[in-house]
């Protein structure tokens, strides 16, 4: 029994399923009636990005989960064999490791946007939320992925974040026993490593995808102006200054698609190790439980906040050195998810908002790239000093927020999006 | 703000190099993988003078006969030693690590990926490096790598090394007495059945096949590569014409 509400768009088998199945109502919905703000600008590439480059990772994975031997005795040499012996074992691989680095640069740039143009206020709350979350799974996936090829650094990274719980009073010895599932990192760390990271992990990824997409086409798309383009609407209910997201921004996006991919191709083939920041030359050795590498970093994705943990040095309030990093580390991530409710700000672009504003948002951002670097390399007197000014100024774009988002004085919004 | 990170970034970027290790001053060579006789000569002095206590366990014969272009009886009759090892088994050795480690102090390390985890210059200069040291038990030292357990077993190509005092070179020198001599230059004192020059071109050679081996897939990346980038230009100019025309009417 045909429901009459439904669209009777098309004929034949799109009608039969639409009277089944809300086909045409989601591609219009998502896609061909998603009135998205014109004026997007280079910085709106990028989470379409994230998505395409979510399904290369998911794609190359899932072929070289058929050829990978999770175990201490295997994982190393399979992964040899992957890109000896497998056809075309050598390119799924190297799409796989240049993704995973790949991923979060379009991250860091996608959550950037939203930081200079306001994306996380009110009503997307939830929008950021969300995606906050997605980078959070994500870096627990690249995490769990990093040990896999059980290289030295594999193994001496896990083992050293890892660690990090065991600072945790009371439980943390204990807690970080029961991650590992063994005294050390060892084959059953890796095992489970493999569970999350190629079953656990995608589903909550995939989850949380859907519900960012859902929760962003619920409220509509911000702009560079951040001003809500549903407020000017024409006769027929349709933003004045929005366009259908397909086909306007649908071949779009392909420019960018392929910009990137010309990129990202780049890299795979020319320098796959990518100066040993995306493949890091330690990895070439098999994991050695007996012998330490003399410096073991994170893979640079996780060094700002790795170098907010090395900049506390010291002991305060009776809580140990280690112990404080680990929360001042916890707490840079954990203060993203409540930005929305620190920016109290009228406008929502930073093109409108103070020059309080603007240099905060500098110097967050000079920090969080001086902290990356920083955290890649051993530590020296003067650069914990840097690290420890770096991350002062890391919180103060937070913590102060509140103070100068309302204090300083905004500039007058435009009725409508600008060309700019 | 970007000239700002620019400029940021230009102030921290001497500190970005990595310590290299052995404190030596590494020889440069740029490998070939193109070279095939360099390499095909690689491979058979790895086979001859390495393989008795180096393997390289995830490179098989067969894949190194198809990528450097020698035919297999040719290989089967010149290479293959071992009566146990086939055309299509990996170029293991026959020497337990127990072995290794009871005859040398340490096991003679796979060397499948040695040229990615130290580089072919430090490879290179490894080779070229020993000299007698009679201190040592196998009666040798190197340079870029102190107290190796390794006899240097290319002594009969290279002959007898030593290090002897002289006018050295640039920085080298200057290191030594800051008189212009230097007690850290390497000569041969007994000649071996090379000459230097032939010599430096062995060490080339091996070095050279163990870039290949490190990482057999990258000629085929590199034939792959302006296919897939041409690819993507003319699927980029397409896009950007497809936007174009499709945006005409947005103002």
């Amino acid at each position: 029994m045909a429901n009459p509400d439904k669209p009777k768009a098309g004929r034949g088998v799109m009608r039969w399923v639409d009277e089944r199945f809300p086909a045409t109502r989601m591609w219009q919905e998502h896609l061909s009636r998603y009135y998205a703000p014109k004026n997007f600008n280079f910085w709106y590439f990028f989470g379409s990005l994230a998505m395409l480059v979510l399904v290369n990772q998911l794609l190359t994975g899932l072929w070289l989960t058929m050829s990978f031997n999770p175990s201490a005795e295997g994982a190393f040499a399979s992964v040899e064999y992957i890109m000896r012996d497998v056809e075309w074992g050598w390119l799924i691989r190297y799409m796989h490791s240049t993704g995973a680095s790949a991923f979060f640069v379009v991250v860091y740039l996608h959550m950037f946007r939203g930081l200079l143009y306001g994306s996380y206020k009110a009503p997307r709350e939830l929008v950021w939320v969300f995606g906050m979350a997605l980078y959070l799974a994500l870096m627990a996936e690249a995490f769990m992925g990093y040990l896999l090829p059980w290289g030295q650094m594999s193994y001496w990274g896990a083992q050293v974040i890892i660690s990090l719980f065991s600072a945790i009073p009371g439980i943390g010895p204990d807690l970080a026993q029961w991650i590992r599932g063994d005294y050390l990192i060892s084959g059953i760390t890796l095992n489970r490593f493999f569970a999350l990271h190629v079953v656990a992990l995608p589903i909550v990824i995939l989850a949380l995808v859907v519900l960012h997409i859902i929760a962003l086409h619920e409220v509509g798309s911000n702009n560079p102006d951040g001003i809500e383009i549903k407020d000017k609407k024409d006769e027929q209910g349709k933003p004045l200054d929005g366009i259908p997201f397909h086909p306007y921004y649908v071949v779009k996006d392909l420019v960018g698609v392929a910009v990137f991919l010309f990129v990202f191709c780049a890299v795979l083939f020319y320098f796959p190790e990518g100066g040993g920041y995306f493949l890091e030359t330690p990895n070439f050795e098999p994991a050695n439980p007996m012998q330490t590498p003399d410096h073991i970093a994170p893979v640079w994705y996780f060094t700002p906040f790795y170098a907010i943990l090395r900049a506390i040095n010291f002991s305060l309030f009776g809580l140990d050195a280690k112990f404080l990093g680990v929360m001042c580390m916890g707490a840079a991530i954990a203060l993203l998810f409540v930005l929305p409710w620190l920016d109290r700000s009228a406008v929502r672009s930073i093109r409108y908002k103070g020059w309080c504003s603007r240099l905060m948002l500098t110097l967050f951002a000079i920090s969080f790239v001086v902290l990356g670097v920083l955290g890649v390399l051993p530590p020296t007197a003067e650069r914990t000093a840097l690290a420890q000014l770096c991350a002062v100024l890391y919180f103060a774009f937070f913590l102060l927020m509140p103070f100068y988002s309302r204090w300083e004085k905004t500039k007058p919004v435009p009725e409508r999006v600008t060309g700019r | 703000m970007k000239m700002r990170l620019l400029a940021l970034l230009l102030v921290l970027l001497p500190t970005f190099g990595f310590a290299a290790g052995g404190g030596a001053q590494l020889q440069e060579m740029a490998p070939d993988l193109h070279d095939r006789a360099s390499l095909q000569r690689g491979m058979k002095l790895f086979v001859n003078y390495c393989m008795g206590c180096h393997s390289l366990q995830y490179q098989r014969f067969s894949r190194a006969a198809e990528d450097l272009g020698m035919p297999r009886d040719l290989v089967e009759e010149n290479l293959i030693f071992a009566s146990s090892q086939g055309f299509n088994d990996p170029m293991d050795n026959a020497m337990s690590a127990a072995d290794g480690e009871s005859w040398f102090g340490a096991p003679p390390p796979d060397l499948t990926l040695t040229a990615r985890l130290h580089g072919t210059d430090w490879l290179y200069s490894y080779l070229l490096g020993f000299y007698r040291d009679p201190s040592r038990p196998t009666g040798v030292n190197n340079r870029v790598f102190p107290l190796v357990a390794m006899p240097n077993v290319l002594e009969p190509l290279q002959g007898v090394q030593e290090k002897v005092c002289g006018p050295g070179e640039g920085a080298e020198a200057k290191a030594s007495d800051g008189e212009g001599h230097s007690c850290e230059t390497l000569k041969v004192t007994q000649a071996g059945s090379m000459t230097p020059e032939e010599f430096e071109g062995a060490a080339y050679d091996l070095a050279n096949f163990l870039a290949y081996v490190g990482e057999p897939s990258r000629l085929k990346a590199e034939a792959l590569a302006p296919k897939v980038l041409i690819f993507l230009f003319i699927f980029g100019v397409i896009a950007y014409l497809l936007k174009r025309e499709y945006w005409r009417d947005i103002h």
